[in-house]
């Protein structure tokens, strides 16, 4: 017998339906490989075999019952800064070492109304601050293609757990390609959906404004059957739409013919590594071999978009950050003199280097006699850059781009330089401010063996369009 | 010696009477156990998000057209940052950019005539928690945190403590009449922070300003300012310079003190609200607002004179506070004897509110109690006296006075036969008062009157007794 651990989420829950196993022994595989894998990848920052097996049993018994729920006995990883009542939230930071979730968040709530199994909490940059999964304050985690190099950021632990064998399926978040980023350095599909689409309560929070949760899965049809699970209105979440969820899965027919795609060549310039740029326009060209049309647009404002991220994020952030002051939440410093004194020393002792970097970077960006020269312009940049995709829509159905301008790197390279750290995520962060939908899948690998992902992004809402077509690529590659 | 002149304006702030708080769905009551109507909304937890209560933004709509306020249609929320305990997020979530209100005014008398406190703008925000002091640590108290707001900013419209006063009074009586708050003080349902700044009179440009902050009481804000503005001209009148900046009030000694300077203000770093889409108002609802607006006090003084036919004196007593005017009006309609009534509520009713400290809704006075008492007196079923000592019961135990009349036979004795007999009683007895009324001594029927009620042990028809003495001595030939 194949090993289970190994199954999609389709084949696992398509196997659990026809009872060929059950949740247990499907969880029970999945511990086993943790524990065999986990102390390289070190992806989980927790996993408790006792209640992922507790739950799988409940979930056998549902079956029994007649229950068939849609995500039935299915284990999901969950990246540690999802609320899920009752398990750790740490946010991989010293400020959350001890915290348990009080509530579920949405996201939570709806897994375990689809009868998911909360398979463990995967590791991360401290507050999703971070590119690489090194900024988190309690281990790194490893790529599973070659354990030297970082598994991509911020949700690096999520991505290496799929790519690794370690998970079915996991949830990430995405503030500024931190879904997207990790599942192209691990060779796993990541979805960012539009804003608006999933809700974010329970999801502690980096940059309101830019936020969202989606899922990181081993095919495009596995992504499509976890997003219609978490999306829609949530009535805790204002900024969520009351828009229709489409049935995802049910549309992932058709190939490449008629399809317009779009190549913004902003996106197209030196200075990524010719291996990405080479396997990307060759998934390009098969595309256009399928029939598809390829167009030239332009997203004129794309320079500033790592600009302006890097304000409006880390102004959100440095509010949202403020609640862990020692007082109610975070960790406290022993004796304090002052409350003044709490406040000082709990932060700089339970905040990492990077999360104080953003912190002061965004406290700085919105401070008297200097908010209109960052945060106001910042503001009006990222209409200007929004308005570039309204407008690129209007020519193509969807655009296709790189993730990332390189493939995995070596653990420590990049992150004694914060500022080429940030710009490695020019690819992916436009499509936040932009609050559009994008998904990362595998098109090719280096010679080195790691992989490079191909970004397509569609229109706000537009997720079944992105995912239809990263379902026809994905079955010309496996053709 | 040049004179000075005063400028003050205040920031008022007013809690909603919603049921649940601005971003979550918890209790806005008061006096509960601390930190029982909580959850991870109001307390900040990680992950969780405010949602807007429209309730709240109905009630600050609707203060603002009482005030004459511009309604702005497009309306949006911003965090305003700093660290402070009875606050879990450190940041507040209130507006800036974009407030609920714009412009509008309270109409003050003066002796100089009436005269418009302009108000600048009111914004929405949401209440922070309460700090308790205890000898040796400090508590935090969340109830209060996240109940709906509303800022009213005036313009430095007020140049002493009394046209403060009057301001304030006015506000207070338009936000109640509005139906939007209780402006209970003794609840912190309306704090008030002060702009105080003095200038020689023929100087354009304000002083320089102090604010004093956070005052509940409308006496502490009269003795904060009256305080504020000897302190200011003393310093000015000797040559020196006011220091900008916020000062607090020390109730105990009658003083305020200084908080923090200019230099160590906060930058509050406000930045738009992400978590909250920004509030649109239809235009055609918020006209269906103001077409249900209930009536300002002055109209109601008005109305009550003409649809009562009572002096002027008596609408304005009444009206001062709506819930009396409410309870007049329904009493009225009850009993229908305006005047009658409008004296019990003016007198008695009063009375008993200023000695047991308690509110027309807080007593257990009912406006049907009341005009049955009315009506019972009206009817001759029992008299002024007997009335007046029944009200504390109605008042205090809330009883119904027909049912007491009843069990308790107090029932007006007007049985001429009855009468009669007491007469006929205490004509026997007080034979030198009968002589000396006969003698001339008209004064003396008052005494043999009150021991005929004597006899009756007040239930006597005081009227009746007078006129059947008067006949008897007529019969006499007195």
């Amino acid at each position: 017998m194949e090993d289970i651990a190994t199954l999609t989420l389709a084949g696992a829950l398509d196997g659990l339906k026809k009872k060929e196993f059950s949740s247990v022994e499907l969880n029970q595989a999945l511990v086993d490989s943790i524990d065999k894998k986990d102390g390289d990848l070190k992806a989980y920052l927790k996993m408790d075999p006792e209640y992922i097996l507790k739950q799988a049993a409940e979930s056998d018994q549902k079956r029994a019952a007649g229950d068939d729920s849609s995500l039935l006995g299915v284990p999901i990883a969950i990246k540690d800064l999802i609320n899920v009542k009752g398990e750790s939230c740490s946010c991989a930071s010293r400020q959350l070492e001890k915290y348990n979730a009080l509530y579920d968040a949405t996201v939570a709530a709806k897994l375990r109304y689809a009868g998911a199994v909360f398979a463990g909490r995967t590791n991360m940059d401290e507050f999703a601050m971070g590119s690489s999964t090194e900024n988190s304050a309690f281990q790194i985690t490893r790529n599973p293609h070659n354990l030297e190099c970082v598994p991509g950021g911020s949700s690096g632990g999520s991505a290496a757990a799929v790519a690794g064998g370690e998970a079915i399926a996991a949830l990430g978040t995405d503030t500024g390609g931190s879904i997207r980023q990790p599942a192209s350095f691990c060779g796993c599909v990541g979805m960012k959906p539009s804003y608006g689409r999933v809700s974010r309560y329970g999801v502690t929070a980096y940059a309101s404004s830019l936020d969202q949760v989606g899922p990181m899965t081993k095919t495009v049809e596995d992504a499509a059957i976890l997003l219609k699970e978490l999306a829609g209105f949530d009535p805790h979440d204002g900024t969520t739409l009351d828009v229709k969820v489409p049935d995802y899965q049910a549309h992932l027919t058709g190939g490449m013919k008629g399809l317009k795609i779009g190549l913004p060549k902003e996106f197209y310039v030196d200075g990524s590594d010719p291996e990405v740029s080479q396997a990307v326009l060759k998934a390009v060209e098969s595309c256009r071999a399928a029939g598809a049309e390829i167009v030239d647009v332009s997203l004129p404002h794309t320079e500033y978009a790592i600009a302006v991220y890097y304000i409006l994020a880390t102004a959100e952030a440095s509010a949202n950050l403020a609640r862990f002051d020692g007082v109610r939440f975070g960790h406290r410093a022993e004796s304090p003199k002052s409350v003044f004194d709490l406040y000082a020393q709990s932060r700089a002792e339970g905040f990492g280097t990077e999360v104080k970097r953003r912190i002061i970077l965004g406290t700085y960006v919105l401070s008297s006699g200097y908010y209109d020269a960052y945060y106001g312009k910042a503001q009006k940049a990222r209409t200007l850059i929004r308005e570039d995709y309204t407008k690129a829509f209007e020519k193509c159905d969807v655009l296709m781009t790189p993730v990332s301008p390189t493939p995995a790197y070596k653990i420590g390279e990049a992150s004694q330089d914060p500022l080429k750290m940030y710009l490695g995520d020019i690819f992916t962060v436009p499509a936040n401010l932009a609050g559009i939908c994008g998904i990362s899948l595998p098109c090719g690998s280096t010679r080195g063996g790691l992989p490079v992902g191909l970004q397509i992004l569609g229109p706000a809402f537009g997720e079944e369009r992105i995912l239809k077509t990263a379902y026809a690529f994905e079955q010309m590659q496996g053709a | 010696m040049s004179k000075y002149l005063i400028t003050i304006g205040l920031e008022t702030h007013v809690h909603l009477k919603t049921h649940t708080k601005m971003f979550c769905g918890c209790a806005t009551e008061f006096g509960s156990e601390a930190n029982t109507h909580v959850c991870p909304v109001c307390l900040g937890y990680p992950g969780a998000l405010p949602v807007m209560n429209g309730e709240a933004i109905k009630q600050c709509v609707i203060a603002g057209l009482m005030l004459g306020c511009e309604i702005n249609h497009y309306s949006t929320f911003d965090r305003k940052n700093y660290f402070y305990p009875d606050m879990c997020k450190d940041y507040q979530i209130t507006q800036m950019e974009k407030p609920l209100c714009i412009g509008g005014g309270v109409t003050i008398d003066t002796p100089e005539g009436s005269r418009r406190v302009r108000i600048h703008h009111i914004h929405q925000e949401e209440d922070a928690g309460k700090i308790i002091h205890y000898a040796r640590h400090s508590g935090v108290d969340f109830n209060r945190c996240g109940t709906p707001l509303m800022e009213i900013v005036s313009e430095p419209d007020l140049s002493s403590p009394d046209e403060a006063m009057a301001y304030l009074h006015n506000l207070r009586q338009i936000l109640v009449y509005a139906g939007v708050s209780e402006c209970n003080l003794e609840e912190g349902n309306m704090r008030s922070d002060v702009n105080i700044s003095v200038r020689p009179e023929g100087q354009e440009e304000l002083g320089i300003r102090a604010e004093i902050k956070n005052m509940n009481t409308f006496k502490g804000i009269y003795a904060a300012l009256e305080y504020e503005i000897e302190r200011q001209l003393y310093i000015v009148k000797k040559g020196g310079t006011i220091t900008q900046e916020t000062r607090r009030w020390d109730a105990d000694l009658g003083e305020t003190q200084s908080m923090r300077t200019k230099e160590n203000a906060h930058d509050y770093r406000y930045f738009p609200e992400p978590d909250l889409v920004p509030v649109t108002l239809d235009k055609e609802m918020v006209e269906q607002w103001r077409a249900a607006l209930p009536e300002l006090p002055a109209a109601r003084r008005e109305r009550m004179v003409k649809e009562y036919g009572i002096p002027e004196y008596d609408a304005g007593v009444l009206a001062d506070e709506k819930p009396n005017a409410d309870f007049f009006e329904i009493a009225a309609k009850l009993c229908g004897e305006f005047k009658t009534l409008s004296n019990w509520f003016m007198t008695d009713v009063m009375c008993l509110l200023s000695e047991s400290g308690k509110t027309i809704t807080q007593c257990s006075l009912t406006p049907k109690s009341l005009a049955e008492l009315v009506t019972l007196v009206k009817k001759g079923v029992i008299n002024g006296p007997t009335a007046k000592e029944l009200l504390p019961e109605l008042f205090n135990d809330g009883l119904m006075p027909a049912k007491m009349v009843e069990e308790r036979g107090l029932a007006q004795v007007s049985d001429s036969g009855a009468l009669e007999s007491f007469m006929n009683e205490v004509f026997e007895a007080n034979e030198k008062s009968v002589a000396d009324y006969l003698a001339g001594k008209k004064a003396a029927a008052g005494y043999l009157t009150g021991q005929v009620m004597k006899l009756s042990r007040g239930k006597a028809d005081p009227k009746l007794v007078n006129k059947m003495i008067a006949e008897k001595f007529a019969g006499m030939g007195g």
